[in-house]
Parts: C-alpha cells; structure tokens; sequence
C-alpha cells in the first residue's frame, strides 16, 4: 500500500482516471467502445488516436528537457514538416501512389531532422541559452513553412498520406500505433543503454559530467535532434488528417502542451531525472482535458478557461506539498515517508 | 586574551538533546560561550556540531535542555527568534544576496528612511562607517557579486554587526580563503573580541584554530567530550579526543610513502612547457609509475590550473604532454579519460558528484562515460563493482541506492575517489582531496592513495595542507604566482623548509 503511495506516477494517474471517471458519469457513452467492421470506435479511441502529434512532440520535449533544455519550435517545425510532405505530394503525377508518399515522408522527416540539428547547434555549438536558441525557428518557421508551400494552403488527395491519420490496424487507429512505436524506440534507447541515464547526468550537472567524461555535446545535441524528426512526423500526422498544409495553423501552442504534459508526468523543469512513462500520462490527461470541453458541450468562447481550471487543479494536486499533506491524510497510521527520514539524517551528517 | 571564567556566560546551553528518526544528534550536551572570546567547536563531520549552532540559531527545536542568552531562559522556534536575541551566523557558502550593492546588503531591513523611501545617501553613508569600524574600505555601491569570497564573508559580518549581534557564529569560514584573507578575517575577529562579541568558530583548519581560539569544546557522535582552554590542550590530544583514536594511521601512511621511486625510466606522464597566457606560465611536469607527486603553493598559485590544463579541462595554448613517452592531445576530458588519466576536482559539490544520482549511478559514471552511451555495463557488473569500492573506502551509508547529495562531503570524496578508481587509471590527479572533510575520512581516502600507488599508480596530489602534501608524495613541485619555481625531494624536507621554499625560493634570481 505504501508503495502505491510513493510511486512518482501515483499522482498522475490518479488525476487521468478522475478526469475519465467524470466524464463517464456525466455521460455514460464516454467510455463505450463499439465495433464496427472490425474497427474500435468510441471517445477513448478518438483520444488514443487524436493524442498522437502531441505524444511524439512531447516524448521529444521530455529528452530535451532532462538536459536542462527547452525546444520551443517543435509546432514550427511540424509546420515545415507538413508543408514540405505536402508540396512534394502535390507536385508529384501521381498522388496515391505509395512510393510518392513514402519519399515525400521520408524528406519531410529528414528536414525536421536538419532543423533540430540546426537547433543543437545553436545550443551546445553557440552556447546560446535553449529558450533564446529554439525561439529563432519558432519564430522564422512558419514563414518557412509558408515560403515552400508558396504563400497558399497546399492540399492533396492522398489516400496513403491520409491512411496516417484515419487509418486502421487490428482495429485499431495507425496514429496510435505510430505513437506507441515512438514511446518503444524512445524507451528502449534511453533505457536499455546508458543513453538515459548519461542524459540524467547532463541535466543535473553539466560541468562534472564533462569532467567525468560524458560527450555532453553529443547527447544534448542529439536530444535537439530527436525532438526536430519526432515534431518532424507529428506534423505529418497533423497534416494527413486535414489532407493540407496549413501552415499558419498546425502545431499551433503544442509546444506549450507538450512542456506541460512533461511537468504533469513528474519530470522537472531543471532537468536531470526524466520519466518517459509519466509523459505519457501527462499526454492523456491533456488529450482526455481537451474531448471533455467537446463532450460536456462547453462553448468554445469559455472552453480555455475550463480548461485553464482544471490543469490549475491537477497541478496544484500534483504539488510537492498538497501530496505531502495528502499522504500524511490518508496514512496517519505509517511511519513518516522515509524519504523526510533520509534527508533529516544527512543534515546530522 | 580576557576570556576569564569570571565573565558570566552570555551562551549557556545545558543538557541539549536533539533527536532525529532513528537518530540521537545530540545527547546531552553542554555548551558555555562567555563574551570577549573566540571560541571553537571541533568534531568530525557528524559530531553534532552543526546540529547544535542550528538549536542556538533556532533552526532546529530541542528536545530537551535549556537554552540561556545573558543569563534569560530563551525557546527559539525560528531563526529570527536568534536574531532578534543577539545571535548572527556567517554560513561558509554566503548568504547575502550577490545581486545587490554591498551597502544594501549590509543595511538590508534597516536602511534610513526618508519620508517614504529609503535614504539612499544616509545608507550607504551608514554601511560604510560600518566597514569602516572593521578596517574595511569597500565602494559600497559596488555589487557584492564583483567581490570575492572573502569581501563576501566580511560584509555578511559587517551586517551582523548592523543586526548588534552580541553572539557571532562562524561556519568555516576559511575553507575557501586564501593565507592574506584569513589574516584580515582574523584581525577582524580578534577586534570584535576585544570588543566584548563571543565569538563560535568552526573549522577543519588546525593551525588556524590554534591560532585565534581561546577555548575549544570537542563533540564526538553527538555527545560532549569536553571544554578545554587551547593552552592545555595539545594538537594530538585534540584529533585523539575528535576522532577516539590514535594517530597511528597517519604515521604509517607517512612511512609507506616514504620510498625510492625509479625514476630511470619513461614517465607515465611528461608535460612540457605547459601554459596558457593569463592563467599559467609555460611549466614541466613528470611523474612515473608508483610515483606521488605533490603540489604545492598558495591558494591561486597555478597549482589547480596546471592539472586543469593537463587534464583538458581548460585549452592549453602552448606545450606538449607524452604519456609512456608518446606524444597526445589532450584537449577534452575525453582523450585524457582515454589516455588513462582520471582528475577529481577541488570543488566536490559543482565538478564532482552529480547530486541527484544514487551512489551507484555516480561511482559507474565514469566508467560508463568511457565505454560509451552504447555499451551499457551490465546490471551485474555494475553492483559488482559499486559494492567493491563501497566496501574498500568505506563509503557510509553503505546504501548504493542512497542520493549522493545527501552524503557528507568526506563520503562525497570517497563516491568520487571510487568513480576514478572504476575506470583504471594509470595517472590519478587528486586537486584537494580531503579539504572540509573529517580526519576520519581524510586518512581512508590517505590509505587507499598510499597503497594504491604503491601498487604503481602514478598520483598527482593537490593539498592546502603542507603536512598532508609532505606524508603523501615522494617529490613535491611547488608553485607561486601562476609559475612553477621548482621542485623539492619529499625526503629531504621538512614543513618549515617547504613554506620558506614556497615563500621565498628563486627571488629575483630565475625571474
């Protein structure tokens, strides 16, 4: 029981099945899945599948952020992303053949890529501070974006490309299984080799690690470059599902959402210490946050501040001292949590 | 000295026990401190001793005991309720705010006012009659970020005397000050004495607490030894009361070091002409296998900037290192690491130990750093590993899993030793091992170096403690001014010949 308590996703968790837990209440349909030729439908698949963009963009925020960084032109960089997939599509003879899609997915990836790089260079190169660093493509991508589309809204008729966004496997939605491709890939990399744990040690203290060692550079600039190709197919994704390149549109304040689906999965702004899991739950909080507003009906003039309210009650549930007080509530009959124990003794040390 | 037991006390503390889960911090302890004398509180790391100026600057409530300011029965339960008595602290890391002027830090919370607002004129006329009444002449619109560790720690006093402290408590105060400072600290204090303040001294620096104490009161695990005024009280009195053992173990690291290195053959390491402009002038270094070779100078002689260079952690711009004789460049950490070359830093806490890492994470640091981000060490290997260096330095809590941050800096070293040691060196450079840390702990981290490089490591060894550079290494380069002046057979020399080397070798002669 106690150790239910303690686990750092304990919180998160909690406050993902309040908000389902809701919903369900106030309209029962919210949590039935049907099947309908061999494909799963209700609001918690369109969630699965709605979650994608911000999965990838945040998966990346989170390596990002364990380094002590910030990438703020993740929702740029999709715009380039789309717009260059989409240019490429609709220049080609033939829209639905899959090796046009393919090559045009593979490029726009490969300029997300560059652009992260580009972002690695000005931070660990330049030494330029992140936020300053990424607020240059934030700022310069769109009208990128707008300059390779030609100053129009690119729009195709693919069916491969819209397969990304609206198509199914084993009755289940292509976007969500290219999310939880990501979450694997990502895992495994950190966690499987020492990647993860060399990152940690970046973000907590970058001049010892360079002392001991590490290639700082490297993993920094690697992690900038990973964010730019995981924005890279969230833009593809966003764009598949419109079939259009609006550039002035698409990845609108997703970095935003993806800085907080980070913090709401427990991994700290200063850096070091990351959870992959915990940015997960933070993405399904935000996307489940985002159907409530349509589900209950909210007017799209007031949904911001409905939503506003209840980030503002998760994070303050989420604080280090409403769980405190929570877990001395709920547990008057424990001992004191061993971690108040620990720190006490090494301040007699 | 006027620290006559006539004075009525203006400290007593009387029977003080402090409790932690699971721990006794304080058992039962006494404590008297009379004005007009500096008096110092010895012990090693978890003695009690910051655990007791914490109950008297009401950090920390007691469990029991009694506490008396100027005769008056006082419960603290903040440490504003410490001030407010008369009781100020100068912490060794500095706790004023850098970001603002000297003056305004100095009368920060009782500046003059005028009308509305603050007197700008009249508070920096005031801080600085301030400084002044110590013998400091500082711009008092000057930021406090722009002076030095020391000018810090003197305007955090010059404040407490803007607080009329009647009770002064210096938390090592010294460790990060340089022989000059420490004598102006030290005039300072001796004034403040004069004057009637009591002084609390803290410090790991022997010669210095012999130097400006007029009484010494030794807590050993949380229980008092005794209160001793310093002329009765010897030096190795004292470490056997601090530590409840014999020096023995010093002396037979001392003996161990004392052998004849073959220096016949190709050096494990060979600098030559090593510089660079404005932080070192062009110096030669060599050391070979099994080899301890010493550095020493005052604090700012080049001594830490020379195995920074050396080690890649700062460019150097002129000279050439060989290691077993074969030219390399070493211009990152990196190609020293893979060179078998290993430096831990003087500054523990910002180069060293990675806070938020568990013991194990930090000690396998290192080694995981040089096989790449690829090859992770096995599970297996790893607690192997960590669990062999926990055992061999005795790192406590013998917890792999503990965070480093909340270790005591003596066994922050050993987790830092232990990372370097993991990777197999053949050149270990140590810049200040043992400083701030226990004796305890000082002569584990001593042995283990000693024995190691009687094994062949060849050691590089950096210490403000001559005594310590004399017990550990066989040949000691002595630095001054940013420049090597020479080099001194460990054997042949004596404490005071190495400080009157360090003093005055080569004046106006090589220069």
């Amino acid at each position: 029981m106690t150790a239910v308590y303690k686990h750092r996703l304990f919180w998160p968790i909690v406050s993902l099945l309040t908000l389902i837990a809701i919903n369900a209440i106030a309209r029962p349909q919210f949590i039935t899945i049907t099947m309908r030729d061999g494909e799963l439908y209700g609001a918690l698949i369109t969630i699965l599948r709605d979650s994608a963009p911000l999965m990838l963009v945040a998966l990346g925020m989170t390596i990002v952020i364990a380094t002590r960084g910030i990438d703020l032109s993740v929702g740029a960089i999709m715009a380039v992303s789309g717009a260059v997939a989409l240019t490429i599509i609709d220049g080609s003879g033939d829209p639905d053949a899959l090796a046009t899609v393919l090559i045009a997915v593979l490029v726009a990836v490969l300029v997300a890529l560059i652009l992260g790089m580009w972002n690695g260079f000005l931070v660990t190169v330049l030494g330029i501070q992140p936020i300053v660093a990424t607020l240059v493509l934030m700022l310069a991508g769109r009208g990128a974006a707008l300059l390779i589309t030609g100053g129009k809204i690119t729009t195709v008729n693919s069916a491969p490309f819209k397969w990304m966004s609206s198509g199914y496997m084993v009755a289940l939605p292509v976007a969500f299984f290219i999310a939880v491709a990501a979450i694997i890939v990502i895992g495994v990399i950190e966690r499987r080799t020492a990647l993860g744990v060399l990152t940690e040690a970046v973000g907590i203290n970058p001049e010892a690690s360079r002392l001991a060692g590490v290639r700082s550079r490297g993993i920094i600039w690697g992690a900038y470059m990973v964010s730019g190709a995981l924005a890279g197919v969230a833009g593809l994704i966003y764009a598949s599902r419109t079939s259009a390149a609006d550039a002035n549109n698409a990845g609108v304040f997703i970095e935003l959402y993806a800085i907080l689906a980070v913090v709401l999965g427990g991994t700290s702004l200063n850096g070091g210490k990351f959870s992959i899991a915990g940015t997960v739950v933070g993405v399904f909080i935000i996307q489940t946050l985002d159907s409530t507003v349509l589900f209950l009906g909210i007017p799209s003039a007031q949904s911001p501040v409905f939503f506003g309210f209840v980030v503002a009650v998760v994070v303050v549930l989420q604080s280090p001292r409403m769980r405190s007080g929570l877990a001395n509530l709920s547990g008057r009959l424990r001992p004191r949590g061993a971690g108040v124990q620990d720190r006490e003794k090494a301040e007699v040390a | 000295m006027n620290a006559d037991t006539e004075v009525p006390p203006i400290v007593e503390m009387r029977g003080i026990t402090i409790r932690f889960p699971g721990v006794l911090a304080l058992d039962d302890v006494d404590f008297t401190l009379r004005p007009g004398e500096v008096h110092s509180l010895m012990g090693e790391n978890g003695a009690g001793k910051s655990t007791l100026i914490k109950a008297l600057t009401g950090v920390y409530g007691i469990d029991s005991g009694s506490i008396s300011i100027a005769g008056e029965r006082q419960t603290f339960s903040t440490a504003s309720d410490a001030q407010d008595a008369g009781i100020s602290t100068v912490y060794q890391e500095v706790n004023l705010c850098t970001n603002l002027t000297v003056g305004e830090n100095i009368m920060l919370g009782h500046e003059p006012r005028r009308g509305t607002g603050i007197d700008w004129r009249a508070t920096h006329a005031e801080a600085a009659r301030h400084l002044a009444s110590l013998g400091l002449e500082l711009d008092t619109r000057s930021m406090l970020a722009h002076h030095s560790i020391a000018i810090q720690q003197l305007v955090a006093i010059s404040r407490a005397m803007v607080l009329d402290a009647k009770v002064l408590i210096l938390d090592e105060p010294t460790s990060s000050l340089d022989r000059g400072e420490v004598e102006q600290l030290f005039g300072i204090m001796r004034d403040l004495r004069d004057k009637g303040v009591a002084i609390l001294f803290v410090s790991h620096f022997l010669d210095q607490v012999y130097e400006i104490s007029d009484r010494i009161t030794v807590l050993r695990n949380g229980a008092l030894v005794g209160e001793y005024p310093v002329a009765e009280l010897p030096r190795d009195a004292l470490v056997t009361k601090m530590i409840g053992r014999e020096l023995a173990d010093l002396a037979a690291i001392a003996s161990s070091s004392h052998r004849d290195i073959d220096r016949s053959g190709t050096p494990v390491v060979k600098a030559t002409g090593l510089g660079r402009r404005g932080v070192l002038e062009p110096a030669d270094l060599e050391v070979y296998e099994g080899e301890v070779v010493g550095i020493a100078g005052l604090l700012g002689s080049g001594r830490t900037e020379l195995v920074r260079l050396l080690y890649g952690a700062d460019r150097a711009d002129e000279g050439t290192v060989e290691v077993h004789g074969e030219h390399v460049r070493l211009h990152q950490p990196r190609h020293a690491i893979d060179h078998r070359i290993s430096l831990s830093s003087e500054n523990r806490r910002e180069e060293g130990v990675v806070a938020d890492l568990t013991v194990a994470e930090n000690i396998v640091l290192g080694m995981q750093a040089r096989q790449g981000w690829l090859r992770k060490i096995p599970k297996k290997d790893q607690d192997a590993v960590v669990q062999e260096y926990i055992d061999a330095l005795g790192v406590r809590p013998a917890n792999p899993h503990a965070l480093v941050g909340n270790l005591s800096g003596g066994n922050q070293q050993k987790v830092l030793l232990a990372r370097w040691l993991a990777t197999a060196p053949e050149l270990l450079v140590l810049d200040e091992p043992t400083r701030g840390i226990d004796v305890g702990a000082k002569a584990d981290i001593q042995r283990k170096v000693a024995e190691l490089s009687a094994q062949g490591l060849a050691v590089i060894f950096i210490s403000s403690e001559l005594e310590e550079v004399l017990r550990m290494a066989q040949r000691v380069v002595v630095l001054r001014d940013r420049k090597k002046i020479g080099e001194l057979e460990a054997s042949t020399t004596d404490l005071d010949g190495l400080i009157d080397y360090i003093a005055n070798a080569g004046e106006g002669s090589a220069a």
